[in-house]
C-alpha cells in the first residue's frame, strides 16, 4: 500500500499578511443526487452527524461537515481515515435511490488562511464580496481563485479553508503566497 | 461591470464568475428543414444596442444555465430567469417594457 501524501507535502507560510498553511489529509465525498429525496438526505446526514446545509451554507459536527454545492451536489469533509467506512454506510442508504456518492478526497488539496489579513488575502484573489457582514462563518462559496475554480468558508473567524484541485495545488498557494507578502496589507476591512 | 444573480444558488458575483452561452431562445432546424431555416439557425443572430436576451452558466459556481434579458448599453440587468423555458416570461417583458418602451427581439416585444 503506497502513503498517502498531501499535494504539496504540508507547505506553509507565515511571513506575510496572512499564516498560510497547506491542510493535512482531507477526506472528502461527493454526494450528487435530488437533495430533496428522503434517501439522499438521510446518508448526508447520517454520514456526516450533521443537519443539511441550507443553499450556500456549510454546516459541521466535531471533525465532519457538510458543504452545499449546488442544488443537487453536497461536499460531505471527514477525517481521510474514514472515507471507505462512510462510503460504505452511504451506499447503503442510497442502494435503492439514484444518486451518486464517490470519494475525491485525493483529487482536491485544501488550504488554510488565517489571521487579522485572512479576509483582504481572500477578496484579492476571488470576485466575492468578503466585508465581515456580507460573508460570515457558516457560508459556502464556491467560486474561482484569480484564473482557477476554488471554494472556500469560514471555520471561525479571522480563518478560511480552501479547497481547490489537486493539480492546482501548486498555482493555488503561489497566489496566496503572493496575496499575503509582506507589507501588501490594503487596509480595506480595518476600521 | 455586468454583475448577474444565479437563479439556481442565489449568489451575486459579477460576470467572470459566469460563462456567456451566446443567444437566447434559439429555435433548432435540424435534418429535414429547409437550407434558409438551417442557415438562420446556425448563424443568423440578434446584435441590438439595448434589450438582449442571453443564456449564462455559473461556470466556478453551481455549474447551472439560466437566462439573463440585459441592456447591451448600459449593463442593467433586467431579469434573470430559469433555463427551462422556451420565451421569457411575461411580468419580465413587461418589467422592460416599463423601462424601454418599444423595445422589440425577435419575435417578443
Amino acid at each position: 500500500m503506497s502513503e498517502p501524501i498531501t499535494a504539496l507535502g504540508g507547505a506553509s507560510a507565515d511571513n506575510g499578511i496572512a499564516t498560510l498553511a497547506e491542510a493535512p489529509l482531507q477526506g472528502m465525498i461527493t454526494l450528487r443526487g435530488d437533495l430533496t429525496a428522503s434517501a439522499v438526505k438521510k446518508a448526508a446526514t447520517s454520514a456526516s452527524g450533521t443537519a443539511m446545509p441550507d443553499q450556500g451554507m456549510v454546516t459541521a459536527e466535531k471533525d465532519r461537515a457538510l458543504c452545499w454545492m449546488s442544488p443537487d451536489e453536497l461536499l460531505l469533509l471527514c477525517p481521510y481515515d474514514a472515507v471507505g467506512e462512510t462510503l460504505d454506510r452511504m451506499h447503503k442508504v442510497l442502494a435503492k435511490s439514484h444518486a451518486l456518492a464517490v470519494n475525491v478526497s485525493d483529487a482536491r488539496a485544501m488550504f488554510r488562511v488565517s489571521g487579522v489579513g485572512g479576509r483582504e488575502v481572500m477578496a484579492k484573489l476571488s470576485p466575492v464580496d468578503l466585508a465581515p457582514d456580507q460573508f460570515t462563518p457558516g457560508m459556502f462559496r464556491r467560486t474561482r481563485l484569480a484564473q482557477v475554480p476554488a471554494a472556500f468558508w469560514m471555520p471561525e473567524e479571522e480563518a478560511f479553508h480552501i479547497i481547490c484541485f489537486r493539480s492546482q495545488a501548486q498555482y493555488v498557494f503561489d497566489l496566496l503566497t503572493v496575496a499575503a507578502q509582506p507589507g501588501s496589507s490594503v487596509g480595506v476591512y480595518q476600521e | 461591470m455586468l454583475i448577474l444573480s444565479c437563479p439556481v444558488c442565489g449568489v451575486t458575483a459579477e460576470e467572470t464568475e459566469f460563462q456567456g452561452g451566446g443567444e437566447a431562445h434559439l429555435k433548432r432546424f435540424g435534418p429535414g428543414a429547409s437550407e434558409d431555416d438551417f442557415e438562420g439557425y446556425l448563424f443568423m443572430r440578434e446584435n441590438p444596442r439595448g434589450v438582449h436576451f442571453e443564456r449564462w452558466r455559473h461556470a466556478y459556481g453551481c455549474g447551472k444555465w439560466f437566462h439573463a434579458a440585459r441592456c447591451t448599453t448600459t449593463l442593467e440587468v433586467f431579469g434573470i430567469y430559469s433555463a427551462q423555458t422556451t420565451e421569457p416570461p411575461k411580468d419580465l417583458r413587461d418589467k422592460i417594457s416599463e423601462k424601454r418602451p418599444n423595445w422589440a427581439w425577435r419575435e417578443f416585444e
